[in-house]
């Protein structure tokens, strides 16, 4: 049964631009159903804004069904809000009470910059996928899928690392704004599968690499995979890390051989 | 409106191009004939594509390997968020793994006739051809499909097929498959193949000569607007369900660079198909902002019932068995919970509507899995569906391995679109259309499956052909740049219309026109349509159409990330764009597929087509008004099936 919540304070970040000085602000919303998804808690916020002449909170969303990985808010300083395993769009007003303060504000990281509000740039993540995060498999060539049995339990770990949404919640909960967990997800997915073996090692080296121009270091902290809305597992980082280690040996012997 | 207004006139532009010869030959006799570019040259040539959804991401690779310079463009952040990343069930190809009798041509029957024979047969017959192509390429590409445990590809059964041709990733099959074109798109701008230009939104086509010669852009960043030009363009760019405010579409899917094209001389075909998914979280409140699809593999093994009796007050599980109407397997006893979309959805819409409807708001239908738990055990649902429980659960607050879900019909997918030749080339030369944002080969109603499988086949095996074909005989001629004076003038026109939305300066945010004109064409162009309501939202729909310009209110300004302002420009395009869909469902005077018109109907209350007079595509062309277009028609003919009433009794 829906209820409805009333008096919620709602602190949120408000910013012009990349280099622009940021500061809260504060608003109240008397009353909302706690049906309503944390999004459609800002909608109401925005149409009160520009019904006041004011500008909408920029904010970052799409799919609103937790798969696209757009949205990305810091909710009281968690990274999607308070519930386990939900991106911040699945998250609903259930999760509050009437009368809560509600701090909003977006993925702090050096990797990615503000772009404006709420909205913040994670190119740095597409710049480490075009590194090596693909297998090379031009259109046209590929054999009949059947050709390459793969065991279900490896199957089923692949998908587990390739559920990752790309989102960056990890990012922003690390102390260090290390992005392993997201690198070592698709390098996880792509190792695992006999697909991804003729390039495993050069992936490995060349994705961590890129990976390092941008983010920070991993001091195992954890926090990611706490944070992260598909419960992406720390052993993928212990994979990646593994794989760069030989990589560095085998790519070096490939390189001294050609 | 008569009749004989009503009657179509054919036109030159609507040329099919389909090679002639028996179905199953025509793809090939297409490809030995087709001009080639030879590798050298093929970096002369410059191609735009709009979208990296799967249609475009993999149209951008595959045509990059091959070495044409590629710019990619997208409103999305990165390539990967595209909405193809949402789709849940899964992907249809004629493999016959499971060795169940399919084949290419049990496909394409199944794709005709589940469209309701309002497709294209030699584009459908071709689709079943590629779609085996599709799996071996994503397969390469890592997409970690589901497995037996002997290390073979495993397949589930999907409304509207009496095989298991589906491959699917869990629950998530569009995103693995999107992450795979993502993947091979990424390799490509990582090797300078592509371009890739993100937060940049298409706003115009320019058509120079009768040739498209390329698109009008706004960097969402900046507010910055600049002309890209090209030999050719794809626009891989989405469906329009968005329209109707409401739907499973992402919030951002829109209709502008479709509409702008249509706008420009592309012909719009079949606006009025749209489909409507039977298995969606119903509306909980007047603050809702998009509806969520779970997906119809669910009907795999979950039984659809409502109470038999309007008052009922108990919980489900209360409910005495000789109390519910399972209706689908009491309506439609050989496909039972897997009958086609549209069929199921107004079968619920009518219960619903008789006041059977279970939830709070009494707007949904049940979706029980308990027979499926007791049978295969706990376990077994969860691992075939348990993120699609979890997902159900943090929306709706309820657990479905407890109570039944609640269900309702959602709009989801568009088979209307940008009509194009059998090279999917609309009615602008040089200017292709891919995936949803085409007329698509899935007529009046798409199988559930099936749009992953055309997204993936246009961009992968279809116009990396065709495009060659177009651009060879381009070699070495000049074509305008953007210093031409037609993209100077339609830029100008670009950054005049945007101001304009900025300086309306009324009171009412684009959201609420959305919402309200989402409510006029869901009431009257939604599951059931008939005269008196299309007539009714024609006349509405202006109406509200003035306003919006009169009254709109878009905060902030024009320089820099300003999403009011992106909303205002993709509502003024869905509010014309819903007036052709009512006009298009006004004229065509007959039921098909997710096209329901409640005047033609038979007996039983089943869609009732007229072959005589409206087998055919409509193509709308555009006129300076919505209101006035013009309608063409494309004859369909069916060489092998025979045109039959579709049945799933
Ligand atoms: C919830 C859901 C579940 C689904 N499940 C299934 C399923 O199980 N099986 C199935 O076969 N189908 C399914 N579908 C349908 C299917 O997902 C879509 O039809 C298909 O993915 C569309 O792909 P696309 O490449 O044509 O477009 P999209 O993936 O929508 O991509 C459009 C692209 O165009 C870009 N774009 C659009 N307009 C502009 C512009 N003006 N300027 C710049 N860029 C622009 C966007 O940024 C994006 O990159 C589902 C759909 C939904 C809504
Ligand atoms: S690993 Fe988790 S938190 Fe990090 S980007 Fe992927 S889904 Fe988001
Ligand atoms: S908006 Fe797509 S994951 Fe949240």
């Amino acid at each position: 049964m829906s209820h409805t919540l009333s008096n919620l304070t709602v602190k949120v970040w408000r910013q012009d631009g990349p280099n622009a000085v940021g500061r809260f602000e504060t608003h109240v919303i008397e009353s909302i159903t706690d049906e309503a998804s944390f999004l459609e808690m800002l909608d109401v916020l925005n149409e009160r804004l520009i019904s006041q002449g004011k500008e909408a909170v920029v904010f970052d969303h799409d799919c609103r069904e937790g798969i696209c990985g757009t949205c990305s808010l810091m909710i009281n300083g968690q990274a999607h809000g308070p519930q386990r395993a939900t991106t911040t769009c699945q998250l609903h007003m259930r999760s509050f009470k009437s009368n809560d303060t509600i701090v909003i504000e977006p993925w702090r990281a050096g990797a990615f910059p503000i772009v404006k509000d709420l909205m913040v740039n994670r190119s740095a993540f597409d710049r480490i996928v075009e590194s090596g995060g693909y297998i090379t498999s031009p259109t046209g060539g590929a054999p009949d899928a059947n050709l390459i049995p793969v065991p279900k339990p490896v199957a089923d770990a692949a998908m587990d690392s390739a559920a990752c949404i790309g989102c960056g919640a990890c990012v922003a909960a690390c102390p260090n704004g290390a992005a392993n967990l997201f690198v070592g997800a698709k390098i996880a997915h792509l190792n695992l599968l006999p697909q991804g073996q003729a390039e495993r090692y050069r992936r490995a080296e060349a994705m961590v690499d890129t990976m390092d121009e941008h983010f920070g270091s991993c001091t195992n902290h954890g926090e990611c995979s706490a944070a992260c809305p598909k419960e992406i597992s720390l052993d993928v980082i212990a994979l990646m890390n593994k794989d760069y280690r030989s990589a560095k040996f085998k790519n070096r012997k490939e390189l001294s051989r050609n | 409106m008569t009749m004989l207004e009503n009657r179509p006139t054919t036109n030159a532009k609507l040329n099919s191009k389909v090679p002639s010869g028996a179905l199953s030959e025509k793809w090939d006799t297409f490809k030995a004939n087709a001009k080639l570019v030879n590798p050298n040259n093929k970096r002369k040539f410059k191609v735009i594509v709009v979208g990296t959804g799967l249609a475009g991401a993999s149209a951008a690779a595959t045509l990059a390997e091959l070495g044409y310079q590629v710019d990619a463009f997208t409103f999305h952040d990165s390539p990967r968020r595209a909405h193809s990343i949402a789709a849940q069930g899964g992907i249809n190809a004629a493999k016959n793994y499971q060795g169940d009798g399919d084949s290419v041509s049990r496909l394409f029957t199944d794709t005709i006739k589940g469209g309701d024979f309002r497709s294209r047969e030699a584009n459908v017959y071709r689709l079943a051809q590629v779609s085996v192509n599709i799996i071996d390429q994503m397969v390469a590409q890592g997409v970690p499909f589901a497995r037996e445990y002997g290390g073979l590809l495993d397949n589930r059964s999907f409304g509207g097929a009496q095989v298991s041709r589906t491959f699917y990733a869990r629950g998530q099959t569009g995103q693995q498959l999107l992450l795979g074109a993502y993947q091979q798109l990424s390799r490509q701008i990582g090797l300078g193949g592509v371009r890739l230009f993100n937060r940049c939104e298409l706003v115009d086509i320019v058509v120079i000569d009768g040739r498209a010669a390329g698109i009008v852009t706004r960097d969402l960043l900046t507010g910055q607007v600049t002309s890209h030009a090209a030999h050719a363009v794809v626009l891989a760019t989405g469906g329009y369900g968005n329209v109707y405010f409401l739907s499973t579409n992402a919030m951002n899917c829109n209709v502008t660079a479709a509409w702008r094209a249509h706008r420009r001389g592309a012909y719009f075909a079949n606006p009025c198909y749209t489909q409507i998914h039977p298995t969606c979280i119903p509306q909980a409140d007047e603050t809702q902002s998009k509806l969520t699809l779970m997906s119809e593999s669910l009907r795999n093994d979950g039984r659809v019932w409502v109470p038999k009796n309007a008052d009922e007050t108990r919980p489900a599980h209360q409910i005495p068995e000789a109390e519910r109407d399972y209706f689908l397997e009491r309506l439609y006893p050989s496909y039972g919970n897997l009958a086609p979309r549209d069929i199921s959805s107004r079968a619920a819409k009518r219960l619903v509507d008789k006041g059977q409807g279970v939830g709070p708001l009494k707007n949904g239908v049940y979706l029980d899995f308990s027979a499926a738990i007791a049978r295969l055990g706990r376990n077994v649902v969860e691992e075939r569906y348990g993120n699609l429980f979890e997902m159900y659960e943090r929306i709706a607050g309820e657990n479905p391995y407890d109570v039944p879900m609640r269900i309702y019909p959602a709009t989801h997918y568009t088979m209307g679109g940008l009509w194009v030749d059998y090279e999917l080339q609309t009615t602008i030369p040089g200017l292709y259309a891919a995936g949803e944002a085409n007329f698509s080969d899935l007529g009046a109603n798409r199988l559930g499956a099936s749009a992953l499988m055309q997204g993936l086949a246009d961009g992968y095996f279809v116009l990396p052909y065709t495009i060659s074909n177009g651009l060879a005989p381009l070699l070495n001629k000049s074509v305008p740049g953007v210093d031409h004076p037609e993209f100077k003038r339609v830029e100008a026109e670009a950054r005049s219309r945007y101001e304009g939305y900025i300086n309306v300066k009324g009171t009412r945010s684009p959201d609420y026109f959305h919402r309200e004109l989402g409510k006029i064409i869901w009431d009257y162009c939604g599951m059931e349509r008939d005269r008196n309501g299309l007539e009714k939202a024609i006349s509405e729909i202006p109406a509200l159409y003035d306003e919006f310009k009169k009254d709109l209110r878009v905060t902030g300004t024009g320089e820099g990330m300003n999403q009011t302002l992106e909303k205002a420009g993709r509502v003024d395009d869905f509010f014309q764009l819903g007036m052709l869909m009512c006009k298009d469902a006004l004229a065509r005077e007959e039921s098909a597929g997710g096209h329901f018109r409640v005047e033609y109907q038979t007996d039983e209350g089943e869609a009732q087509r007229d072959d005589e007079n409206f087998c055919h595509v409509a193509a709308w062309e555009w006129t300076g008004d919505a209101n006035e277009a013009t309608r063409h028609a494309e004859e369909l003919s069916f060489e092998t099936l025979q045109l039959a009433t579709r049945s799933y009794k």
